[in-house]
């Protein structure tokens, strides 16, 4: 297997003007690649989160309706978001392994799932406290919670499957399937407020229209959106590299780089 | 067709396939994955009858009345078009108000007063600080009285 991506990467490569596109498609290249990278997401992540909970606190106005329990769509939304966006990238990663037979695709897919899970568990928590004093109730089966809550039961899944066979090469393909079957789910979880009659209220921000929320809340939750994309792409990078790690331990170039180790 | 444009097109229409059937089974569903009616459609007889259901719409202003026994609270519930009465004994949640959305679940008696057993508020999409609360509200009422004038 991995004389075909060396196969299809070399012949990439001799193409006169192309970019060699696999160049970082092998663990051994992308290990020190994903090293050098973490940083430049830990520490921006560390910073946007002290900025963001400081807005979301102390600056955002209370809500006029909600008074102070609003304050919850400060982790809660930008958690929804990073739960669908994350499943969407394992589909991807999982498609692309399976065309091109790139490992890393796999173990990239297998590194987003615990945090995918992890978003996706704190987005129906958050959602849970805040709908008992907004609602008048924990949970309700509308469309939206349900759809979430399916979410979760699919990086669940997915992690179990995956864990479950010896093979890692099964495991990959089994895998695979669950994420991109499970991809369907995301776009009815996006757009189930607007299908169905639910209790959760519509989207207050969207592509389609103006933000339906003062801007001042509006940038409290932003910058706490782009907190969590930064931290969840620092410790997917940390979670690959110990995968790489653990599934290549056979291999030449660990042995080499644990030798050369100072 | 190199194998990796095979396995390419296997995906996408095994993808496409289920986007296919994903979206015909859930307008097949469009009905039962209904959270709550609005007036209108109990007014059509499209609620189940008989059986426990949810209503949906707006606590009409001014419709708001306590009991005597202090529990009991009757309102109406309105989608502008139609409008159905309600009967609940319970505690309501904060965001319950006159002119706000409202959920609530319970059967329609003989006389067609809907008695509640479970009423949750709607929270609409709207975030905003009080004083612009404040101030949509004064303009909205100096809106009004433009055209009544």
């Amino acid at each position: 297997m991995n004389s075909s991506v060396k196969a299809v990467s070399d012949k990439l490569s001799a193409a006169p003007g192309g970019i060699n596109w696999f160049k970082y498609a092998s663990p051994q290249t992308f290990y020190p690649l994903a090293g050098r990278l973490i940083p430049l997401f830990a520490w921006p992540a560390l910073l946007l989160f002290a900025v963001g909970l400081y807005v979301s606190f102390f600056v955002a106005p209370t809500d006029a309706t909600q008074g102070d329990s609003y304050r919850i769509i400060f982790i809660h939304v930008p958690a929804a978001w990073m739960s669908m966006i994350i499943y969407l990238a394992m589909a991807f990663w999982c498609a692309l392994g399976m065309i091109f037979n790139t490992r890393l695709s796999f173990m990239m897919s297998q590194a987003l799932a615990p945090t995918g899970a992890i978003w996706t568990f704190l987005a129906l928590w958050t959602g849970a406290l805040w709908g008992k004093p907004t609602w008048g109730a924990w949970w309700v089966w509308d469309a939206r919670l349900t759809s979430e809550l399916i979410l979760l039961f699919l990086y669940l899944g997915y992690m179990a499957l995956v864990a479950a066979m010896d093979d890692p090469r099964r495991a990959d393909r089994a895998g695979a399937v669950v994420a991109i079957v499970g991809a369907i789910n995301v776009p009815i979880i996006y757009f189930s407020v607007k299908w169905w009659n639910t209790l959760h209220q519509g989207a207050s921000v969207s592509m389609t229209s103006a933000p339906k929320m003062a801007s001042i809340m509006l940038m409290g939750m932003l910058i706490m959106a782009l907190a969590a994309w930064a931290y969840s792409i620092a410790v997917v990078l940390v979670r690959v590299r110990a995968i790489m790690l653990e599934r290549e331990r056979n291999t030449d170039w660990v042995a080499q780089m644990l030798e050369n180790r100072p | 067709m190199k194998p990796r444009h095979k396995r390419m097109m296997l995906i996408g229409g095994g993808v496409a396939a289920l986007a296919l059937s994903a979206t015909l089974v859930l307008s097949a569903f469009q009905k039962n994955l209904v959270f709550f009616f609005s007036p209108s459609q109990v007014a059509n007889k499209e609620a189940p009858q008989n059986r426990t259901f949810r209503i949906g719409g707006l606590v009409e202003a001014g419709s708001v009345k306590r009991e005597a026994d202090g529990l009991t609270t009757t309102f109406v519930v309105t989608d502008t078009a139609n409008r159905i009465a309600v009967s609940y004994k319970g505690a309501l949640p904060d965001l319950f108000k006159e002119g706000k959305g409202v959920v609530t679940q319970g059967k329609l008696d003989a006389g067609g007063l809907f008695v509640a057993s479970e009423v949750l508020a709607k929270h609409d999409e709207n975030y905003m600080p009080p004083e612009a609360a404040h101030a949509v509200d004064q303009a909205q009422k100096a809106q009004k009285s433009v055209v009544q004038n």
